[in-house]
C-alpha cells in the first residue's frame, strides 16, 4: 500500500520532537452496498476511503493526526501534527528496523466481492423481497441489503512492528413490517461473515427472508409483555450480546484502569456460577468479529476472560499493557484511520454448558423465553445494563407459550454472572453485530448456549 | 478549504454530465481538534482534516450513488463512474429526480464564527483541565473523571446539480464534555455534564461540571422500586431523545413506504391539545440550524402537531413529489449517503411553568433523569416502547429518594397522549431536537 522506506521515514519524523514512540496505520477501504425498498433497488451504493492515523507517544499524553494524503510529504505533515500535540519528551529515541511479520488469517476468502457482478448482487435482493412477501399476506413492506467490504491495512511502529491484513466483509439483511388488527410489527435477520461471496452457499436468501417475515407475522399475535422481575430463559446464539454487554465492557483494561468497571479488583476472584467460562476469540474462523491482526498490529488471540466462574484477565490493547509492562491481547482496535485504536472486543461468547436445552424449558415454571435479543447498552461502572428482545415468548408451566411483544430487559452484569442457574449444551453464534464505544463502531460477533438466570426485570406494560 | 473551494469542485464534477444525465456532487471538509485530559495531564490530543464528495446520477429514471474521502481528481472521476455504473442496476422509478430551486431564500444564519479560529491549542487543554478539576472539587462523594474534553469543529460544504442548485454553507462549533465518578461506600455511580456552542467563549464550564456531579451524586443511594403506573416527568434531555424518535415516524418517507403509525392520521388529534411540535432549523438559537437542507433547498420551518393535531409530514424531494406535495426542505445526509428525510431542529412549543411547578402538582410519580437502550426498546413502526430509565421518586409533591433498575414503557401514541403539561425551560441541545420538561401520565414502571 505504501512503500516501507516511506513508512520509516514518517515514524522518524514522527519522533524528532521527543516522542518516546511513534505509530502509523494506513487503511484503504472499499465498499459496496445495494438497497431494495419497497420493491424497487432503490440504490447499489460505492465507497471509498484511503488514509492514514498517525499516534506519537510521550509519557501518559498521546498525539494523534490524520490525513488522506499518502503522499511523503502528505505523511509528513501528519506525523509532524501528531509530534506537536505530544511534545516535551527527553528525545533519543530512534526507530528499530522495521520487520515485517503477518499473522494468517482466520479463514480464506474465495470469492472477493469485487469480482462478483453488481447485477448478482441485485439479484439476491430480488429473491429477498419475493420471498418474504410470499411468507404471508400481512407482510405488506419489506426492505433487503446486501453490503460487502474491504480493508486492507498496515500498521507499522517505532519498535520495529510492520503488518499488514486484508479484511473482507459480507452482509446480507432483510426487515420486514407486518400489519394486523393490533397494528404493525416488524421482523429482522442478518447473517455475515469474514469472507467473500461464498456467504451465498451456505445462506439461502429467501429461508433469511421468511425468518424475517415470520418473526414480524409471529409479533402480530403477541401480547403485551409483563413487567417486573422473573427468571429468564435465553435461546441459543440468542444471548451473545447479553453477555458483550453485561460483562465484556466491563472487562476491556482501559475502562477498568480509570474505575469505570464493577470488575476492577476482581481478578483471581469467583464473579460466576461455576460452570461459566466466558471467552474473546478474535482468531474464530468464519466469525463476524475475526481477523489477523488487530489494528495495532498485534495478532488476534483467543482470550479466556472468565474459567469456571473465575475472572482470569481483562482485554488489553498496546498502550495500556505497556504501561502494566504486558503484552497486548490483540484487542486494540479502530473504526478507521480517522480514530485512535482502544481495547475493544472481537467475538465474545460464553462457552457450552451440558444441560439438555429443554430440561431447561421444562424446569421454569413461569418466565419469559428470549429467542433473539436486539441492541444493549451497559453502563460499565455500575454494571447497569439493558437491552431489547426483538423476539421473546411467555414460559407458562414449563413450556413456551404466547409471544410477547417488543420490550427492554434490564438488569445487573455482576448480579446476572452469579444468576446463572442452568447452561445448555447447544452452543451457537448468534447475529453480526456492530459495537459502539466513545463513537466508534467496529464488527463483532457473539455467543451462547440456551441459558437460565435466575430473575432480570421485564420492561413491559402488563401486569 | 473555503465553501466557495468546495463549491468549484462541485461544479466541476456536475460539467462531466452527459446528455440526457442528472448529476448531483456534495463536497465536504472539516477540521477538528479533540483534547481529552486525564488526571491533570492530556490523555490524547487529534488534530485532523477530513473531506469527502458524494455523487448522485439519475439516468434513465434510475439512479446510482458512490462516494469517497479524498478530493483528488482522479478519485472525483472514478467516483462518478462508479455512480454511473450503479445507476444501471437500480429499478427505474418516474419519481427520481433532482430538485430544482423553488425560490424560497434561505434564512441568514450566523453560524461560523472567527473566534473559534484564533483559540490556540494551549487554550483548549486548559479548558479540558478546568473542567476536570472543577468537576473534582465539586462533591467530595467525586472520586473520579472518566474523560474531560474539549472538541471543535470547522465545517464546509457545497451542493452543485445539473438542475442548477448551488448552494454552500460553513459553521463552526465546539464543546466540553466531562464523565464523572462518584463513589459512597460499595457504590459507584456515573454523570456527565457538557456545554456546547458556536465558540469557546460561549462555553460555560461551571454547568458543565455541575451537570457532571449533580448527575453522578444524586444516584447514590439508587435502589429498584416495586412495578407500578406512575406520571412521569421527562428531563429535557430524556424528552429530546423521545421526540427524535417521535419525528422519524413524521417523515414522508416512513409514511410513503408503510413505515409510520401515522401514515393515515393527518388532521387527527394524535396528541394532548398542549402539545405543538415544530421543526425549525431556521432558528438561530437550534444546534443543529442550517440555512440550507441536504439537497442544498433553503430550510424552512414546518409545524408537525399544532394543539394537538397532526398537521403535516416532512419530505424530501424525492418523497415530496412522490406524494404529489413537495419538498419540505427536509433532506438530511452527509455527503457519504443519499438524501434521506428527516427533523432538523425539533422542538416543543413550550408551556409556562417550570419544572418545579410541574413536580409541585404531583403526588406519585418519578422524575426521568436518564434513559438507556432507547434505541433498542423502541419500535418506531409498532409504536411500542420500553427503555432502562433512572431518576428521582417524586412524593407529595416533592422529590424524594433515587430509583434505578426500572424501565418505563408504553407506546408512542399513548404517550403523546398522555401529556400532560410542558415546561418552560426550552433548552437547545447538541442533538437535533430540543429539549423541554415534560409530564406524561399513566406510564408503567417496572422494577423489582
Amino acid at each position: 500500500m505504501i512503500d516501507e522506506s516511506v513508512v520509516a521515514g514518517t515514524l522518524s519524523e514522527a519522533l524528532k520532537t521527543g516522542g518516546e514512540f511513534a505509530e502509523v496505520f494506513v487503511e484503504d477501504r472499499r465498499s459496496s452496498s445495494a438497497l431494495l425498498d419497497d420493491g424497487k433497488v432503490e440504490e447499489l451504493s460505492s465507497g471509498r476511503t484511503r488514509g492514514a492515523g498517525i499516534r506519537v507517544v510521550v509519557g501518559d499524553t498521546t498525539g494523534f493526526a490524520h490525513t488522506s494524503d499518502l503522499t511523503e510529504a502528505g505523511l509528513a505533515k501528519a506525523a509532524r501534527a501528531a509530534a506537536s500535540a505530544a511534545r516535551g519528551g527527553g528525545g533519543g529515541h530512534q526507530v528499530a528496523a522495521l520487520g515485517r511479520v503477518d499473522a494468517p488469517a482466520p479463514n480464506d476468502v474465495e470469492v472477493l466481492p469485487e469480482t462478483v457482478a453488481k447485477a448478482t448482487k441485485v439479484e439476491l435482493l430480488g429473491r429477498a423481497d419475493e420471498a418474504a412477501r410470499a411468507a404471508g399476506s400481512a407482510i405488506t413492506q419489506v426492505s433487503a441489503r446486501y453490503a460487502d467490504g474491504r480493508r486492507r491495512i498496515l500498521v507499522a511502529n517505532s519498535d520495529g512492528l510492520l503488518a499488514g491484513d486484508d479484511q473482507v466483509r459480507t452482509r446480507f439483511a432483510v426487515s420486514c413490517v407486518a400489519v394486523g388488527d393490533t397494528g404493525m410489527q416488524t421482523g429482522f435477520e442478518s447473517v455475515g461473515r469474514p469472507i467473500g461471496f461464498e456467504l451465498f452457499d451456505e445462506y439461502e436468501v429467501d429461508a433469511l427472508a421468511r425468518t424475517a417475515a415470520n418473526r414480524a407475522l409471529t409479533k402480530l399475535a403477541a401480547q403485551p409483555a409483563p413487567s417486573g422481575s422473573m427468571p429468564v430463559v435465553i435461546g441459543p446464539g440468542g444471548g451473545g450480546v447479553l453477555f458483550h454487554e453485561a460483562c465484556g465492557h466491563g472487562l476491556e483494561a482501559d475502562l477498568v484502569a480509570k474505575q469505570a468497571s464493577v470488575f476492577r479488583d476482581r481478578v483471581g476472584k469467583q464473579v460466576a456460577h461455576p460452570e461459566v467460562t466466558l471467552i474473546d476469540d478474535g482468531t474464530m474462523a468464519r466469525e463476524w468479529g475475526a481477523y489477523a491482526i488487530d489494528d495495532e498490529g498485534r495478532p488476534a488471540q483467543r482470550n479466556v476472560l472468565i474459567e469456571n466462574g473465575v475472572l482470569t484477565d481483562y482485554m488489553w490493547d498496546l498502550l495500556r499493557a505497556r504501561k502494566e509492562g504486558r503484552e497486548s491481547s490483540g484487542n486494540g482496535r479502530r473504526q478507521s484511520y480517522q480514530h485512535l485504536p482502544m481495547v475493544r472486543m472481537t467475538n465474545t461468547y460464553l462457552a457450552n454448558g451440558t444441560e439438555d436445552p429443554a430440561n431447561i424449558i421444562a424446569a421454569t415454571d413461569r418466565g419469559v423465553y428470549v429467542a433473539h435479543l436486539g441492541g444493549g447498552q451497559v453502563n460499565t461502572a455500575t454494571g447497569d445494563f439493558v437491552f431489547g428482545m426483538s423476539e421473546a415468548y411467555l414460559i407458562e408451566n414449563g413450556e413456551i407459550g404466547p409471544p410477547i411483544r417488543e420490550g427492554n430487559l434490564i438488569g445487573n452484569g455482576p448480579e446476572v454472572l452469579t444468576g446463572i442457574e442452568a447452561l445448555g449444551n447447544d452452543f451457537a453464534m448468534g447475529s453480526p453485530g456492530t459495537c459502539g464505544k466513545d463513537g466508534q463502531g467496529v464488527p463483532v460477533g457473539d455467543g451462547t448456549p440456551t441459558l437460565r438466570v435466575a430473575s432480570m426485570t421485564i420492561g413491559g406494560t402488563a401486569a | 478549504m473555503n465553501p466557495e473551494e468546495l463549491l468549484e469542485i462541485a461544479e466541476r464534477i456536475v460539467g462531466w454530465g452527459r446528455d440526457g444525465e442528472q448529476i448531483e456532487a456534495v463536497v465536504g471538509h472539516s477540521q477538528e481538534t479533540d483534547v481529552r485530559v486525564y488526571e491533570g495531564e492530556i490523555e490524547s490530543l487529534s488534530v485532523a482534516e477530513s473531506q469527502g464528495v458524494g455523487i448522485r446520477v439519475i439516468a434513465d429514471s434510475r439512479q446510482g450513488f458512490a462516494h469517497a474521502g479524498t478530493l483528488d481528481t482522479d478519485v472525483l472521476e472514478e467516483t462518478l463512474a462508479e455512480a454511473r455504473d450503479n445507476a444501471v442496476f437500480g429499478s427505474p422509478d418516474e419519481f427520481f429526480g433532482l430538485v430544482e430551486p423553488d425560490g424560497v431564500d434561505p434564512p441568514v444564519l450566523d453560524l461560523y464564527n472567527e473566534a473559534l479560529l484564533g483559540f490556540g491549542t494551549e487554550a483548549k487543554i486548559d479548558l479540558a483541565l478546568e473542567l476536570e478539576r472543577a468537576v473534582l472539587a465539586g462533591d467530595s462523594r467525586i472520586v473520579g473523571v472518566e474523560s474531560a474534553d474539549y472538541g471543535d469543529a470547522l465545517s464546509a460544504d457545497a451542493i452543485a446539480t445539473t438542475t442548477g442548485i448551488r448552494s454552500t454553507g460553513r459553521d463552526t462549533s465546539c464543546y466540553v464534555t466531562a464523565y464523572s465518578l462518584a463513589s459512597e461506600g460499595e457504590e459507584t455511580q456515573t454523570g456527565f455534564g457538557f456545554s456546547v456552542g458556536r465558540e469557546p467563549g460561549t462555553l460555560d464550564v461551571a454547568v458543565a461540571a455541575n451537570d457532571a456531579v449533580e448527575r453522578a451524586t444524586r444516584m447514590l443511594g439508587a435502589a429498584q422500586p416495586p412495578s407500578e403506573r406512575v406520571t412521569v416527568v421527562l428531563d429535557p434531555f430524556v424528552t429530546a431523545q423521545f421526540l427524535g424518535i417521535i419525528g422519524s415516524t413524521l417523515s414522508g418517507e416512513a409514511v410513503l413506504k408503510g413505515r409510520s403509525l401515522f401514515a393515515d392520521r393527518l388532521g387527527d388529534q394524535v396528541a394532548a391539545a398542549g402539545v405543538t411540535l415544530v421543526d425549525d432549523p431556521t432558528n438561530p438559537e437550534a444546534f443543529t440550524a442550517s440555512d440550507a437542507d441536504g439537497e442544498g433547498l433553503a430550510t424552512r420551518r414546518n409545524q408537525l402537531i399544532g394543539g394537538g393535531q397532526l398537521e403535516r409530514f416532512l419530505h424530501n424531494s424525492y418523497t415530496g413529489r412522490r406524494s404529489g406535495s413537495a419538498s419540505t426542505g427536509s433532506a438530511v445526509r452527509g455527503y457519504a449517503s443519499t438524501p434521506g428525510v428527516g427533523c432538523q431542529a425539533l422542538s416543543l412549543v413550550p408551556g409556562d411553568r417550570p419544572p418545579s411547578e410541574l413536580i409541585a402538582g404531583i403526588d406519585n410519580g418519578v422524575l426521568v433523569q436518564g434513559v438507556s437502550g432507547l434505541h433498542s426498546g423502541v419500535n418506531p413502526v409498532s409504536g411500542d416502547f420500553s427503555t432502562g430509565a433512572e431518576g428521582l421518586r417524586i412524593r407529595n409533591g416533592e422529590l424524594a429518594e433515587p430509583v434505578r433498575e426500572i424501565t418505563i414503557a408504553s407506546t408512542l401514541q399513548r404517550m403523546l397522549l398522555d401529556v400532560a403539561a410542558v415546561g418552560s425551560d426550552l433548552t437547545w441541545l447538541p442533538m437535533s431536537s430540543a429539549g423541554v420538561s415534560l409530564v406524561v401520565a399513566e406510564v408503567t414502571m417496572s422494577g423489582a
